[in-house]
């Protein structure tokens, strides 16, 4: 962060007291003095909010995972009603990385493509109206994916997958038993639509931002347009894109009704990616939770905090690779 | 790198292809990946699109190498890449809102509108989404009063208080908390409801949403608030006005465009989801004014349960689509909107 003005000018920060520095900061009238405690209090509300996230589904996960007779990790099964429940995330999280990276080969590409085109290939005024278009796909809610995908994409994608069958079925991953195409493939498709915004947009932001000497000393020496991105625009942006990808894996691993509504679900891992079959966190728990008991609850809230602390970790690592890049970029500036 | 000359040009401008060249190559790609589809009875419009796709890349390339050389092919391949991509973007757009209008507008009338599916079977004709919209402005609506204070008071004390430690942790948290996926919102809270043994009803949704809303509406307040000139604080603090009234009657006036922005755009994100309320809230087939008490409906939950619950049947599908459209349009109203008021209301910085 920023220094201080403030306190810059205190020449001994140490000796001064917490009263002191209250006064420095001018809040001695009971007004500001009770407008700070409110918007303080508002931020540590948030925190508390975020501990007691932790601290609930911890909690009741605990109780689930005490209770359950296969091994939480391992077992390839989800039956948490049964007496004794056992149930088991393997399949779940299996199911989430897949279909999350399929999303994550399909959008990165074609989000950096846009972005490249909306700062450095589009006229001004398209590429503000693309930026704005990108916008629009950002705020369809999910839901409306998940219909669009089970009732427009999966009949659209049987070609596709013949297709994918016939010239690579032999290699077991597209194999194809000509099922309906409610599958992890599907999903992946689908996911990587839902958050190209995303993606695209925080990338653009630093696209946008590569300096403009570097560009231009490229052009003087006779680069063509795509030289210049690959030697002043690419290098530049590569961490802010990679951090961009991994907000866009943050929303592709929560994301629940999309996977609901397409994946026709199961419980086993299938190799092939095109069958139907699998689960992820999200939508075992949309899928689940009609028909679950407490203890049934219990379960599909822990395999909801095994997704909360992926997430947790996939955004933190985020944020920070981009927190880095404020500064680079703030010291060159 | 790639500074040395790949060839010795015999004059200083190579030779170069006319510039309707990516166009002619276009319309070409298109008409033979449609042929190649046609003679070969490929049935799915993605396929001819993607063959169309590596066509006018290939080509492109292909004249750029023969013409102008490799340099200048690289850069025609790189940039009909660009543009590939960007089609690509906009189909599934393209087909999302041409599909909801479509299918949406077949029973979508004031009936629809206006009537619950109380006595309404899922396979039966009729029935309406009026008890879904109140079951959403009511949560929506709570979770906006939730939200927007906590959100607003504690961007405030990020921008206008916060230094040191806390606000530094405030602000790792409010990045962390706008990637908390939905259902682990909801399932907070409903671990809390289980906890307490209490029964589903529209204000345990509201709080999830509150919680989706917050940090959305930090993050937008923040950057308004750092818009904001410091010559407009300086000079109210030098007129002798306290520090907390300066902001409420200086600062906030100053952003309240660009805070109403991301207030409406955070609304229209919560008013989507689907998750929390399929947890929390249950959903509803009759009309519960009483958000406090008792299962409600919601637009988004109930797209989901026609579609889900219905297995297959037209009568619901349909009731989906309007639905979906229905909520569509609220959301891109607010959308638009809250663009709408930035613009208009953008502070005027000397940027």
């Amino acid at each position: 962060m920023d220094i201080s003005t403030q306190d810059a000018p205190a020449p001994p920060p140490t000796t001064q007291t917490a009263e002191e520095k209250r006064n420095a900061r001018g809040a001695t009238r009971p007004g500001d003095r009770i407008f700070l405690g409110l918007s303080r209090g508002s931020g540590i509300l948030l925190l508390v909010i975020m501990a007691a996230i932790a601290v609930f589904l911890t909690y009741r996960a605990a109780l689930a995972i005490s209770d359950d007779e296969a091994n939480f990790l391992t077992a390839f099964e989800w039956e948490a009603n049964a007496d004794p429940p056992k149930f088991g995330i393997a399949v779940l999280a299996y199911g989430t990385v897949i279909s999350s990276i399929i999303a994550m080969v399909i959008a990165v590409p074609i989000s950096v493509g846009i972005a490249l085109f909306v700062t450095h290939y589009a006229p001004r005024r398209l590429g503000g109206l693309i930026s704005y278009v990108i916008d629009l796909l950002a705020a369809v809610p999910s839901i409306v994916y998940g219909l669009w995908g089970a009732l427009v994409l999966v009949p659209h994608m049987n070609g596709l997958f013949g297709w994918l069958d016939s010239y690579f079925g032999w290699t077991g991953v597209f194999d194809w038993q000509g099922g309906p195409a409610r599958s992890l493939f599907t999903v992946g498709i689908l996911l990587a639509i839902m958050i190209l915004p995303i993606v695209t947009n925080v990338s653009r932001e630093v696209f946008r931002q590569a300096p403009q000497m570097h560009q231009e000393a490229a052009l003087a020496l006779g680069a063509t347009r795509w030289e210049v991105i690959r030697m002043s625009v690419l290098p530049f942006g590569r961490s802010g894109v990679i951090s961009a990808s991994m907000l866009g894996l943050g929303r592709a691993l929560g994301e629940t009704m999309a996977v609901a509504t397409v994946l026709s679900p199961s419980f086993l891992i299938e190799t092939s990616l095109l069958d139907p079959g699998g689960g992820t966190f999200a939508q075992n728990i949309a899928s689940k939770f009609g028909e679950a008991t407490e203890t049934g609850r219990d379960a599909l809230i822990a395999s909801g905090l095994v997704l909360f602390v992926i997430t947790l970790l996939v955004n933190g690592a985020a944020r920070a690779i981009i927190a880095r890049r404020k500064e680079y970029s703030g010291a060159n500036a | 790198m790639d500074k040395r000359p790949e060839r010795p040009a015999s004059n200083l401008q190579g030779a170069r292809l006319p510039k309707w060249t990516p166009w002619a190559v276009a319309v070409g790609s298109v008409a033979a990946g449609l042929g190649i589809s046609a003679a070969a009875g490929l049935e799915s419009s993605i396929q001819w699109a993607l063959i169309a796709a590596l066509l006018f890349v290939l080509v492109s390339y292909g004249l750029g190498v023969k013409v102008e050389g490799g340099r200048q092919a690289k850069d025609r391949f790189a940039t009909s890449l660009v543009w590939v991509a960007f089609l690509l973007a906009v189909i599934p757009l393209a087909s999302v809102i041409w599909e909801t209008i479509s299918r949406g507008v077949k029973v979508l009338d004031f009936y629809f509108l206006s009537h619950s599916m109380g006595v309404v079977a899922d396979s039966e004709v009729g029935g309406g989404i009026n008890h879904a919209i109140i079951g959403t402005l009511e949560q929506v609506g709570l979770a906006t009063v939730m939200a927007v204070p906590v959100g607003v008071l504690t961007a405030v004390y990020l921008v206008e208080y916060g230094r040191g430690k806390l606000a530094q942790t405030v602000t790792f948290f409010v990045d962390v908390m706008t990637g908390i996926p939905s259902i682990v919102a909801g399932l907070f809270i409903l671990a809390i409801m289980l906890q307490l043994q209490l029964e589903p009803f529209g204000f345990a949704g509201s709080l999830a949403l509150a919680i989706l809303m917050m940090p959305v509406v930090v993050r937008s307040t923040e950057e308004m608030l750092k818009l904001v000139p410091n010559e407009l604080r300086e000079a109210s603090l030098a007129l002798g006005i306290p520090k907390w009234r300066t902001i409420i009657k200086v600062v906030l006036p100053t952003s309240i465009g660009g805070i109403t922005t991301g207030v409406m755009l955070a609304v229209a994100r919560i008013a989507g989801e689907t998750a929390p309320v399929l947890l929390l809230v249950w959903g509803s087939p009759f009309i519960n004014n009483n958000p406090f008490e008792g299962a409600q409906a919601s637009l988004p939950l109930y797209i989901y349960q026609q579609y889900a619950q219905s297995a297959g049947n037209a009568a619901a599908y349909d009731r989906a689509w309007a639905a979906a459209l229905v909520l569509i349009i609220i959301v891109m109203i607010l959308n638009l909107a809250a663009r709408g008021i930035a613009r208009w209301k953008a502070p005027k910085t000397g940027r």
